[in-house]
C-alpha cells in the first residue's frame, strides 16, 4: 500500500501539473494545437494510470484545455472518478470538473446520484458544499427527481453554510423537476423566517425568481415580504423584494398604493444606485398597473423623473444609460413628464457613447407632438451630418422616419415639409436604406392626396438629377428611391410640369446601370409618361411633338429590350411594338392618345399590409379539405406531367397527405440531388459552383463610387429648412389670427379657463398647412380580430406555474397527494451503506409519517366541501383579504375604494380620508361599494370565512349587509338619507350609495339576494371555449328555525352551465357550505361556465332546504330566476387613451348609440353610476364628455362616448360585437330608467 | 444571471460560469460573439448592451474584461457590484490579483467564484465568509496533501 502511494508521488513529479501545462501552451505560442495535442496523448496516459492524484491532476488540465475550446467530453468517466474520491481534494477537482464538462447530454451523469447523494449527506460540510456548487451547474430533471428529497433535507441542516446552498439549488430543482415546488414550498417559506441573514436572502431570491415568472401563485406571500422590506437593510435583499413586489403590482393594485409610500421613502433615502434604480423602475411599474390620471400620484411619478434626470446628468455613462432607459417606460404612460425633459434628451444625442444617443433616440420617438416635430427632426438632420459611421448613421435615419410616420403621421402638419426631408434624406452617401425611403416616398405621395403635385415636382427633380444617386447600385441602396420616384412621376403624371422632360429623363442610357427592378419601373411607368405627353400634345394639336415623343421612345426603348433583366426586356418589348403601332397611327393622323390613356386609367387604392389575412373564411369553406380525391401513390410516381426544362418535384401537399416513411423521403431526397447536378437549369446552392454570366450584362460595369464630403444640394430643391421657418411664419399668423377670433368669442368663457395648456400653443392649436387627407388603407369587410399570441410554450418556467397558496395555510388546503410526495429512495440495491446514508434514511419515514398525519386533519376539516374549484377560489380570496388586512394600515378605507369611484370623485377626499374607527357615514357610504370594487381577478371578500377575522371586521360587515338590504327596500331614497346623515360638507355632491344586489327570491323562511354576477377570468386567458363567471348569492335566514342541507340547484342550459364537482351528474345540487341560524346571513359562490357571452341569458333554479324547528324538520323549496345580464360579462379594464383612440381608429368596431332623457343627476354620478354597474372605466373625462372602455371576459372591447346636456344623455357606443353592445346597451338604458 | 465570462484584451477566454444548460457548440458561439462585440466597444462606452433577448453588463479591470448577462428584469447595477465584488474577492485572496494569477490557479479563481454565486444568484454577500470558506476548505485540502507528502517519508 505505502509503496503504491510512493510510486504515486513519484510518478506525479515527472508529470506536468496544472503551472506546467499553462506555461507550456504559453511558450508554444506558434504550434499551441500540437504543444496540445501531445498533452492530451499524456493525459490519456495518465488517466489510464490507478493513482488517483495522477488523474486528478490530469483532470484538472483537462479542465483547463476545456477552456480553450478543446472538446474533452471522452473523459467524462474519469472525471466522475475523480469525482468519487474520498479526498477532498480530488473530490473538489473533480466536482469542478463535472460542472465545467458536464450537460444535459453527458451520458454518465446518470452514474453519478448515488455518489451526489453519499456526498450530500457526508459530515464534512464541504464536501456536502462542493456537491450542491456541482449539482447546480449540471441538475438534469433525473437527478432533480432522484436528489429532491436530499436536497429539501439539507434545506433544514445546522450549518447555515449548507441550508444556504441548498435553498439556492432548490431552484435550480424545481427547473428541472416542478413537481417538486409543492412539496418543497413549505420549507422554502420557512426560510424566509431563517436566523441566518445569509439563509435568509438565498430564500428571497428563489422565491423571487419563482415569484416574477408566475406571480399569482405568490400574491399570498406579500404581507410577509411586505414585512421583510420594511425591515431589511441588506440592499441585496431589498432589490429582489422590490423587484418581486413590481412583478406582484399588476394582478394586486391595492398592493402598489401600499408601496408607493415606503418606495419613494427609500428612493429618498438610500445612496445605493443600485437600490434606487430598482425603487424607480418599481414606482413606474406600479404607477403602470393603477389607473391612468392619478392625481395623487403624478408627485411621485415627477420624483421618478427628477431621480433620473439626475442620473442623466451624471458623468458615469452607466447611470446616463440607464436613467434614459427608465425614462423611456414613464414616457409610455406619462409622456407629458418627459417631455419637459426634452432639452437634456437632445443634449444626450452629442454623447460619445453610440449606445447612449440610441438611448435617447428611442425616447425622443415618443416625445414629439405636432409642436416640436419639426424641431426636433432638423436637430436630427443636423446630426445626420455630423454622424460618422454608417451604422448610427443609418440608425438615425430610420428613427426621422419612424418618428415621421408614427401613428398614422399624426405628427405632421406639413408634407411639403416630409417630403423634402425625405429628398434631403436621398443624398447619404452608402446608407442601406434606400429601400425605406421610397416606401415612405410611395406611402405619402398615394395616401395624401393633397400632396400629389409637390410630390411629383420633387421626384421629377430627383430622376432629372438621378446620376447624383446611382453611384450605389447594391440592394437596398438610395438608387431603390428612384424606383419610387419613377413610379410617382407615372402614376402621377397629370401633375408634372414638363412630362416630355421627365421623359427624357427616364430614358437615359444611364439608367440600364440600375439594378432590373428599377428599370423594369422605369419602363413602365415611361409608358404612362408617354400617354400623358401624347394627350398634352393632342389637346394642343401639336403631331410634329406627339410623333417625336414616340421616336424618342422608340429609339431608347430597344436598350432595354436588350436588357439581362427578364422583367425589363419583357415589359420593354411590349411597349416599343405598343410605340411602334401607335407612331404608325399617328402617321395616319389617327387620334390615339385617348385610347392610350385608357390603358392606364383607374386610380389604385392603399391596401392594408395585413388586409389580405384578414379576409374571414366563408362559412362551410374547409381550406385544408382535398377538391378532389388524392391521387394514389403510385400514380403520382409514374404519371409525371412532362416539364419544359426541368421535371416538377411532387408538390408539398401531396405529400403531406401520403404518409411516407423516413427511409423513402430520404431515398427521394438523394435523387432529387442528383436530378438537380445534371441539371443544366439548376442552379446549385453550394459555393463552389460559380456564378456564370452567359454574357457581360450592363450590370457588371464597374461603377466608380464617387466620396464627396461636402453635402450635396440638388439644383432646384428646397430645403426642408425653409419650410420649418414658412411653417413657423404660417404658424404665428394663424395664432395671431385665431386671437383675434377668440378675443370676441370667448369673453364669457374666460373664467372656465383652460388648465392643460401651459405653453404658448396648444397641440389642437396647430392645424396642418394643406388640408390632409390621410388615405385609410383598405381592409376587407369582417375582417377578423387580430390575433396575437406571444406565449412561449417553450418557456421552462410555465412548468412552474403551480397554485401554492392552499398548502400554506392549515385549513381548508388542499392536502399532497401521495403522487405528489417526493420521491424517496426505499429499496435500491446498495453493497455498501454508510452510517451517513443510515442516518439519511431514518430521518425519511418520519418526514412522510408527519405528512400524512397532517393530510388526514387536514381531510377532517375539508369533509363537507367537496367543491374543489370553487373552494380554491376562496382560499385564494381569503387571501386576498389577509393581504389586505396585514398590510400596515396606513390607508385604511381610501384604498380599497374602487379606482373608477376615484377617477370620478377627486375632490372628495375628506369623506376618503375617514378613519377606520370613525363611523362617519362618509366612510360608511363608500362600503357597499367595497364589496364591488376589487378588480376581476383579484376576489371579493368571502365572508363565510369571517369567523377566523377579527371581530371588528365582522361588525363591519353585519353593519354593511344591513345597508344592502336597506337599499335594497329604499332605493330611491337612500341617498337623501345618506346625506342626511352625512354632516361633512364638500366641495362636489358626494356620490349615492350603490349597490349591486337585487333580490333573487324570499319566502317566509329565507330570502335570496344576489350580486350582479361577477366574473372570474383566468388571466391565462382560457376564454376560446367557454368562460366563467362567479355568481355570489346572500342567503338570509328570515324565520326564527334553524335552516339547514341547503342544496342549491340549476337547470343547465346550452350555453351556461352550473360547475359542479367531478364526478357529479349534471343535474345533482351543490350543497351550500353553511347553516344559517335564525336571522343570521351569509354568502356563498356558485361558479357558472358560459360559452357565448353576447346575449343575457336567464335560468332557472330552486333552493332546496330543510327547516329545523325544536320539534319537527321540514323540507321546503324556493324557486328563483338567475339573470345574467351582458353587463356581467364585462370586466372592468382600464384604458390609456392613446390605446383607446388606436382602438377606434382601427375600424374594427361596429357603432351603435342611445339616448336618454330626463336624467336628472351630476355628470359624475352618471359616470359613477355606468362605472358600478356596468363595469366600465373612465378613460378620458372633458368637462360633460367622457369617453369609457370596457372588455368582455372574452376580449370584446366596448367603447362609450357619453355627454351629456340639460337633462339629455347621448351615448355613441362602438363594439366589435354588434349584439352584445346592443344588449350593454338596451342594459344602461334600464338601470337609468329605475332611477 | 445566465452566465460569466472573464477574457482578457486579447479575446482569451480566462474563465467562463455557464448557469444555463447549453451545449458546447452554442457555449463557443456566444463566447465568440461576445467577445467580439464587447472588445469593439470604446473605454468610454457604457458597460450595458442588450444582445438577443439578454443584457450583457461588462466591466474592465486592468487586462481583463469581466462579462455577465442577465435577464431582462434583472439590475444592471446590481450585476456591476457582483463583478465589482468577485475581482475583490480575488484581489483579497491572491493579494492584488493580476492575470497571470488567474491563468495559473484558476481552480482556485472558480472555488471562490463557487462560494460567491451559486446557480447565477449570490449566495454570499459577506466578503469575510467567503473567504472563509474558501480558507478553510483550502487547509482541508493542505491537510490531505500533507499527509500524502508525509506518507513516503514514514516508510
Amino acid at each position: 500500500m505505502a509503496l503504491k502511494i510512493v510510486k504515486g508521488s513519484i510518478d506525479r513529479m515527472f508529470d506536468k501539473n496544472l503551472q506546467d501545462l499553462v506555461r507550456g501552451i504559453r511558450n508554444h505560442k506558434e504550434d499551441e494545437a500540437k504543444y496540445i495535442s501531445t498533452c492530451i496523448d499524456e493525459i490519456k496516459q495518465e488517466l489510464k494510470q490507478d493513482n488517483i492524484a495522477v488523474k486528478a491532476n490530469a483532470v484538472c488540465k483537462l479542465t483547463y484545455l476545456q477552456m480553450l475550446g478543446y472538446d474533452v467530453s471522452w473523459a467524462a468517466f474519469n472525471i466522475v472518478e475523480v469525482m468519487s474520491s474520498s479526498k477532498f481534494t480530488y473530490k473538489r477537482i473533480g466536482y469542478l470538473a463535472a460542472s465545467q464538462c458536464f450537460h444535459e447530454g453527458t451520458d454518465v451523469i446518470m452514474l453519478t446520484t448515488n455518489q451526489i447523494r453519499k456526498d450530500l449527506s457526508s459530515p464534512n460540510q464541504y464536501d456536502t458544499g462542493v456537491a450542491l456548487t456541482g449539482l447546480s451547474c449540471f441538475v438534469t430533471p433525473d437527478l432533480a427527481r432522484d436528489l429532491a428529497n436530499d436536497i429539501m433535507t439539507l434545506m433544514s441542516h445546522t450549518k447555515p453554510y449548507i441550508r444556504k446552498k441548498a435553498v439556492l439549488i432548490m431552484y435550480k430543482v424545481f427547473l428541472k423537476y416542478p413537481e417538486s415546488l409543492r412539496p418543497a414550498f413549505p420549507r422554502l417559506k420557512e426560510k424566509l423566517e431563517d436566523p441566518d441573514p445569509g439563509v435568509q436572502s438565498a430564500a428571497v431570491n428563489v422565491i423571487c425568481e419563482l415569484a416574477r415568472r408566475n406571480p399569482k401563485n405568490y400574491l399570498s406571500l406579500a404581507p410577509l415580504f411586505f414585512k421583510l422590506m420594511t425591515s431589511s437593510t441588506n440592499n441585496w435583499v431589498l432589490i429582489k423584494i422590490i423587484k418581486l413586489f413590481g412583478a406582484l403590482t399588476p394582478l394586486e393594485p391595492r398592493l402598489g398604493k401600499k408601496l408607493i409610500e415606503p418606495l419613494t421613502n427609500l428612493i429618498h433615502s438610500t445612496s445605493a444606485m443600485s437600490l434606487l434604480y430598482e425603487c424607480v423602475n418599481t414606482v413606474i411599474a406600479v404607477l403602470i398597473s393603477l389607473s391612468s390620471g392619478m392625481p395623487n400620484h403624478s408627485a411621485s411619478i415627477q420624483l421618478c423623473v427628477q431621480k433620473l434626470r439626475i442620473l442623466i446628468e451624471d458623468s458615469d455613462q452607466n447611470l446616463k444609460y440607464l436613467g434614459l432607459l427608465a425614462m423611456s417606460k414613464i414616457l409610455k404612460t406619462h409622456p407629458k413628464s418627459v417631455q419637459s425633459h426634452k432639452d437634456l434628451i437632445l443634449q444626450c444625442l452629442d454623447d460619445k457613447d453610440e449606445s447612449i444617443r440610441l438611448r435617447a433616440l428611442d425616447l425622443l420617438y415618443g416625445m414629439v407632438s405636432k409642436k416640436n416635430l419639426m424641431e426636433i427632426v432638423k436637430k436630427l438632420m443636423l446630426h445626420v451630418d455630423k454622424a460618422e459611421g454608417t451604422t448610427y448613421r443609418d440608425e438615425l435615419l430610420t428613427k426621422i422616419i419612424d418618428i415621421c410616420s408614427q401613428s398614422n403621421y399624426q405628427y405632421i402638419t406639413n408634407f411639403e415639409w416630409y417630403i423634402s426631408i425625405l429628398v434631403e434624406l436621398t443624398r447619404l452617401e452608402g446608407t442601406r436604406h434606400g429601400h425605406l425611403i421610397a416606401s415612405q416616398m410611395l406611402d405619402v405621395a398615394i395616401r395624401v392626396k393633397a400632396i400629389r403635385a409637390f410630390a411629383v415636382a420633387q421626384m421629377a427633380t430627383l430622376l432629372d438629377n438621378a446620376h447624383l444617386l446611382t453611384g450605389n447600385t447594391q440592394r437596398n441602396g438610395i438608387c431603390e428611391v428612384l424606383y419610387a420616384a419613377a413610379w410617382i412621376c407615372g402614376e402621377f403624371a397629370e401633375h408634372l410640369e414638363d412630362p416630355m422632360l421627365t421623359l427624357e429623363a427616364m430614358l437615359r442610357p444611364k439608367v440600364a446601370t440600375l439594378p432590373g427592378h428599377i428599370q423594369a419601373v422605369y419602363v413602365q411607368n415611361a409608358a404612362k409618361l408617354f400617354a400623358t405627353v401624347l394627350q398634352k400634345h393632342e389637346g394642343e394639336t401639336d403631331s410634329q411633338a406627339a410623333q417625336e415623343t414616340s421616336q424618342l421612345l422608340i429609339d431608347r426603348l430597344p436598350l432595354f429590350v436588350q436588357s439581362a433583366n427578364l422583367e425589363v426586356q419583357e415589359r420593354a418589348s411590349c411597349i416599343l411594338q405598343l410605340v411602334k403601332y401607335i407612331q404608325k397611327l399617328q402617321q395616319k393622323n389617327v387620334e390615339v392618345a385617348e385610347e392610350v390613356t385608357a390603358l392606364f386609367a383607374g386610380e389604385l387604392n392603399p391596401v392594408a399590409p395585413k388586409a389580405q389575412k384578414k379576409v374571414p373564411i366563408p362559412e362551410g369553406l374547409d381550406l385544408d379539405a382535398w377538391i378532389n380525391e388524392p391521387p394514389s401513390e403510385s400514380e403520382s410516381e409514374d404519371e409525371k406531367p412532362k416539364a419544359v426544362f426541368a421535371k416538377e418535384e411532387p408538390k408539398h401537399s401531396r405529400s403531406r397527405h401520403t404518409e411516407v416513411d423516413e427511409k423513402e423521403l430520404a431515398r427521394r431526397r438523394e435523387a432529387r440531388k442528383q436530378e438537380q447536378a445534371n441539371n443544366p437549369f439548376y442552379i446549385k446552392a453550394s459555393p463552389s459552383s460559380q456564378k456564370v454570366y452567359d454574357a457581360p450584362g450592363v450590370e457588371h460595369i464597374p461603377v466608380v463610387q464617387i466620396d464627396l464630403s461636402v453635402p450635396l444640394k440638388v439644383p432646384g430643391m428646397p430645403m426642408s429648412d425653409q419650410y420649418v421657418k414658412l411653417e413657423e411664419e404660417r404658424r404665428q399668423k394663424e395664432k395671431a389670427d385665431k386671437k383675434k377670433k377668440e378675443k370676441k368669442k370667448k369673453r364669457e368663457k374666460r373664467g372656465k379657463g383652460r388648465k392643460g395648456d401651459s405653453g404658448p400653443e396648444s397641440e389642437e392649436d396647430i392645424t396642418p398647412a394643406h388640408h390632409v387627407d390621410i388615405v385609410t388603407e383598405e381592409m376587407p369587410e369582417n375582417a377578423l380580430p387580430s390575433d396575437d399570441d406571444d406565449k412561449d410554450p417553450n418557456d421552462p418556467h410555465k412548468a412552474l406555474d403551480i397554485d401554492l397558496d392552499n398548502l400554506l395555510s392549515g385549513a381548508g388546503s388542499r392536502p399532497l397527494a401521495d403522487s405528489e410526495k417526493l420521491p424517496v429512495r426505499t429499496h435500491r440495491p446498495e453493497v455498501l451503506k454508510s452510517p451517513a446514508e443510515d442516518r439519511d434514511d431514518n430521518t425519511i419515514p418520519q418526514e412522510t409519517k408527519k405528512k400524512s398525519s397532517k393530510d388526514k386533519k387536514e381531510k377532517k376539516k375539508d369533509k363537507e366541501k367537496d367543491r374543489k374549484r370553487s373552494k380554491e377560489d376562496k382560499k385564494k380570496k381569503k387571501k386576498h383579504k389577509d393581504v389586505e388586512e396585514e398590510l400596515p394600515e396606513s390607508l385604511p378605507e381610501e384604498v380599497v375604494q374602487s379606482e373608477e369611484t376615484k377617477e370620478v370623485v377627486t375632490v372628495s377626499s375628506s369623506a376618503a380620508a375617514a378613519t377606520v374607527d370613525s363611523s362617519s357615514a362618509a366612510a360608511a357610504e363608500s362600503e357597499p361599494e367595497e364589496l364591488k370594487d376589487t378588480e376581476p381577478d383579484d376576489t371579493k371578500s368571502s365572508k363565510h370565512k369571517k369567523k377566523k377575522q377579527k371581530k371588528e371586521k365582522e361588525e363591519k360587515e353585519k353593519k354593511k349587509k344591513k345597508r344592502h338590504h336597506h337599499h335594497h327596500h329604499h332605493h330611491s331614497d337612500a341617498g337623501a338619507e345618506d346625506s342626511v346623515q352625512n354632516g361633512t360638507v364638500e366641495d362636489e355632491e358626494p356620490l349615492p350609495p350603490m349597490s349591486n344586489y337585487s333580490l333573487l327570491a324570499e319566502n317566509s323562511y329565507i330570502k335570496m339576494m344576489k350580486e350582479d354576477a361577477d366574473q372570474v377570468c383566468d388571466i391565462q386567458g382560457n376564454h376560446q371555449d367557454e368562460s366563467k363567471v362567479v355568481v355570489s348569492v346572500i342567503f338570509e335566514n328570515k324565520s326564527d328555525s334553524f335552516l339547514k342541507s341547503m342544496e342549491f340547484n340549476v337547470l343547465d342550459s346550452l350555453n351556461s352551465k352550473l360547475q359542479r364537482p367531478d364526478g357529479a351528474g349534471p343535474h345533482d345540487g351543490l350543497t351550500v357550505p353553511f347553516q344559517l341560524p335564525p336571522g343570521v346571513s351569509n354568502e356563498a359562490r356558485f361558479v357558472f361556465s358560459v360559452q357565448s357571452i353576447v346575449m343575457p341569458q336567464k335560468l332557472k333554479g330552486t333552493l332546496t332546504f330543510i327547516v329545523k324547528t325544536d320539534e319537527s324538520s321540514t323540507h321546503e323549496k324556493l324557486d328563483f330566476k338567475l339573470h345574467f345580464t351582458c353587463t356581467s360579462y364585462l370586466i372592468t379594464t382600464p384604458c390609456y387613451s392613446d390605446a383607446y383612440a388606436k382602438l377606434l381608429e382601427s375600424g374594427d368596431l361596429k357603432g351603435s348609440s342611445l339616448r336618454l332623457e330626463g336624467v336628472n343627476m351630476p355628470f359624475h354620478h352618471l359616470l359613477a353610476r355606468i362605472c358600478f354597474h356596468h363595469h366600465f372605466s373612465v378613460v378620458e373625462r372633458i368637462d360633460s364628455c367622457a369617453s369609457m372602455y370596457s372588455r368582455s371576459i372574452q376580449g370584446h372591447h366596448v367603447c362609450l362616448l357619453v355627454k351629456s346636456s340639460d337633462q339629455t344623455v347621448s351615448i355613441d357606443a362602438k363594439c366589435d360585437e354588434p349584439s352584445l353592445l346592443g344588449n350593454v346597451l338596451d342594459e344602461i338604458k334600464q338601470t337609468f330608467s329605475k332611477c | 444571471m445566465q452566465f460569466m465570462l472573464l477574457f482578457s484584451r486579447q479575446g482569451k477566454l480566462r474563465l467562463q460560469k455557464w448557469y444555463v444548460p447549453l451545449c458546447d457548440k452554442e457555449k463557443k458561439k456566444i463566447t465568440r460573439e461576445l467577445v467580439q462585440t464587447v472588445l469593439a466597444r470604446k473605454p468610454k462606452m457604457c458597460s450595458f448592451l442588450e444582445w438577443r433577448d439578454l443584457k450583457i453588463v461588462y466591466k474592465r479591470y486592468a487586462s481583463l474584461y469581466f462579462c455577465c448577462a442577465i435577464e431582462d428584469q434583472d439590475n444592471e447595477l446590481i450585476t456591476l457590484e457582483i463583478i465589482h465584488r468577485y475581482v475583490e474577492l480575488l484581489d483579497k485572496y491572491f493579494g492584488s490579483v493580476c492575470e497571470l494569477d488567474i491563468i495559473f490557479n484558476f481552480e482556485k479563481a472558480y472555488f471562490i467564484l463557487d462560494e460567491f454565486l451559486l446557480g447565477g444568484e449570490a449566495q454570499e454577500t459577506s466578503k469575510k465568509n467567503v473567504l472563509k470558506a474558501i480558507e478553510q476548505a483550502d487547509l482541508l485540502q493542505e491537510n490531505l496533501d500533507f499527509q500524502i507528502r508525509l506518507l513516503p517519508a514514514s516508510t
